[in-house]
């Protein structure tokens, strides 16, 4: 009888972090489905072969190794420094996934220690992490957390062999070659220049008061939603740009202007073209914009 | 001779309308009157414009888009801010001496009856080159953190409601003094209240 074929088989590290990408792929909709096809040789939650100790001791082959947050070389992990860690589980594993920003880019952790933590191939953009020299097998998938499915995407084309198409910051363009702008509900509102009024609600564009960086932030949340529902901007709230290189930035709730003009364009327009449409369109009043969407008192 | 082109006929309708809207006001002027200025039939001036009103909108984005273009290219220039609001002040008031038809026709036609520009130039959407321009002069100014980060708005109505006034005053030859005189000073002026203190 032919025997089975051999699982495929998963590290998840963990370097500096809070475990959201872990908490995140948890609520994955179709684990269930996913870990009937993978093995984890080590994850820090779910069930796996090998204890953490184990797996610093025997170093193993991997399908695919996962590392989940920060880098930073004499952080210890199972009693081993990520310096000596990390190259060799890498060294043995055929496919790596930098999973969420801190071991993209080296995220919110980073900014703690900035000299000594970055992401496992990126430092912010710069390719100067302890991956740098084998980034070709590196995926990153920046965000805070990851969405769950965007994992599940990528190791679903690596169970079918099928080769990912990634951006010059090794993200699967086809999660990422979008802006969180495309799909967002209120892009009405963008459209016309009105303005969202405060947080939570449903009506107005978050670009130009509430700081939002959806025109110029590659994710697909608007298209992939969280918890099969939602996303920030449908829930009223700005993205924060967690997906690049660039998060965290600070002063989140508010757009930076100079004299009243967004200091940031949308991606790939030009100011002067944006001005001369901007101004344009703010010159309609449209009527069923400026109004609540739904009137509790009609 | 060559038969003068449908385009070179209609630069010459607007150039004749121009001085008259400038000069009479908007009501004042007729279709009749601008068809007699040129020397045309007053049915054969609808050929080129189909109304009064579609002509003052070609009219106002000739201007604006005009006046944009000379300020596009100060923006582009390496001038520091300081030196942008100079050479502003100066190709506004040269305009407005060598042409001022033109500077009439934006303040006694454009912003005197708004009704007439009021489907077809909603808000900005005429003169949109011109401000537009002002914008990324403003913007600039304000990054480079050589002007007070301030509303746009009120930058703008106190740079260009300074030319605009005195131009106006004079028109109707209230200066006692040309307008190139006053140049260096109303510069100096709006730099000192739009710069970062």
């Amino acid at each position: 009888m032919p025997s089975k074929p051999a699982k495929f088989q998963i590290v998840w590290l963990q370097g500096i972090t809070c475990n959201g990408n872990t908490h995140s792929f948890l609520n994955d909709p179709l684990l269930g489905s996913l870990l009937d096809k993978v093995r984890f040789l080590y994850h820090p939650i779910l069930p796996s072969q090998m204890s953490l100790r184990e797996l610093v001791v025997k170093i193993p082959k991997s399908d695919l190794l996962i590392v989940e947050g920060a880098y930073r070389g004499d952080f210890e992990r199972g009693g081993a420094v990520m310096e000596k860690l990390l190259p060799a589980l890498a060294a043995r594993a055929k496919n790596i996934v930098a999973l969420g920003s801190c071991a993209s880019f080296g995220g919110i952790f980073k900014e703690a220690s900035p000299e000594s933590i970055s992401g496992i191939v990126y430092d912010k953009s710069e390719a100067t992490g302890p991956l740098a020299a084998m980034r070709e097998k590196v995926i990153n998938l920046g965000g805070c957390p990851a969405h769950p499915e965007w994992l599940s995407f990528v190791i679903g084309m690596m169970l079918n062999k099928r080769k990912v198409a990634l951006d010059e910051l090794g993200r699967p363009k086809e999660l990422y070659a979008y802006t969180v702008h495309n799909g967002c509900l209120r892009n009405d509102y963008f459209e016309w220049k009105v303005d969202s009024r405060s947080f939570g609600t449903k009506e107005g564009c978050l670009y130009y008061e509430q700081g939002c960086q959806g025109p110029f932030t590659h994710g697909s949340c608007n298209k992939i939603l969280w918890n099969g529902v939602a996303s920030k901007t449908r829930a009223g709230t700005p993205c924060f740009g967690c997906t690049e290189p660039t998060f965290p930035k600070t002063d989140l709730f508010r757009t930076k202007t100079y004299m009243s003009i967004p200091s940031e364009m949308p991606l790939g327009v030009p100011k002067r073209s944006y001005l001369a449409l901007a101004g344009a369109a703010k010159s309609f009043h449209i009527k069923r914009l400026e109004e609540r969407l739904i009137d509790d008192h009609s | 001779m060559a038969r003068p082109s449908k385009e070179e006929r209609k630069v010459s309708i607007m150039t004749k309308a121009l001085e008259l809207f400038s000069k009479e006001g908007f009501y004042q002027t007729t279709m009749p009157s601008i068809a007699e200025k040129i020397g045309m039939s007053v049915g054969n001036l609808y050929n080129y414009f189909a109304s009064k009103e579609t002509l003052a909108k070609e009219l106002i984005l000739y201007i604006a888009n005009m006046l944009g273009e000379e300020i596009r290219r100060i923006n582009e220039s390496p001038l520091d801010t300081r030196e942008k609001i100079v050479a502003i002040v100066h190709m506004y008031f040269k305009i407005a001496q060598e042409r001022p038809e033109t500077i009439e026709y934006f303040l006694r036609v454009y912003l005197s009856n708004r009704e007439v520009f009021r489907e077809g130039c909603e808000g900005m959407i005429c003169v949109s080159a011109f401000v537009t321009e002002l914008m990324i002069f403003f913007e600039e100014g304000g990054r480079s953190g050589e002007l007070r980060d301030q509303d746009f708005f009120s930058a703008f109505g106190l740079f260009m409601g300074y030319l605009g006034g005195m131009v106006f005053l004079n028109g109707e030859r209230i200066l006692p003094n040309a307008l190139e005189s006053y140049e260096a000073s109303i510069a100096e002026n709006i730099y000192n209240a739009l710069k970062a203190r």
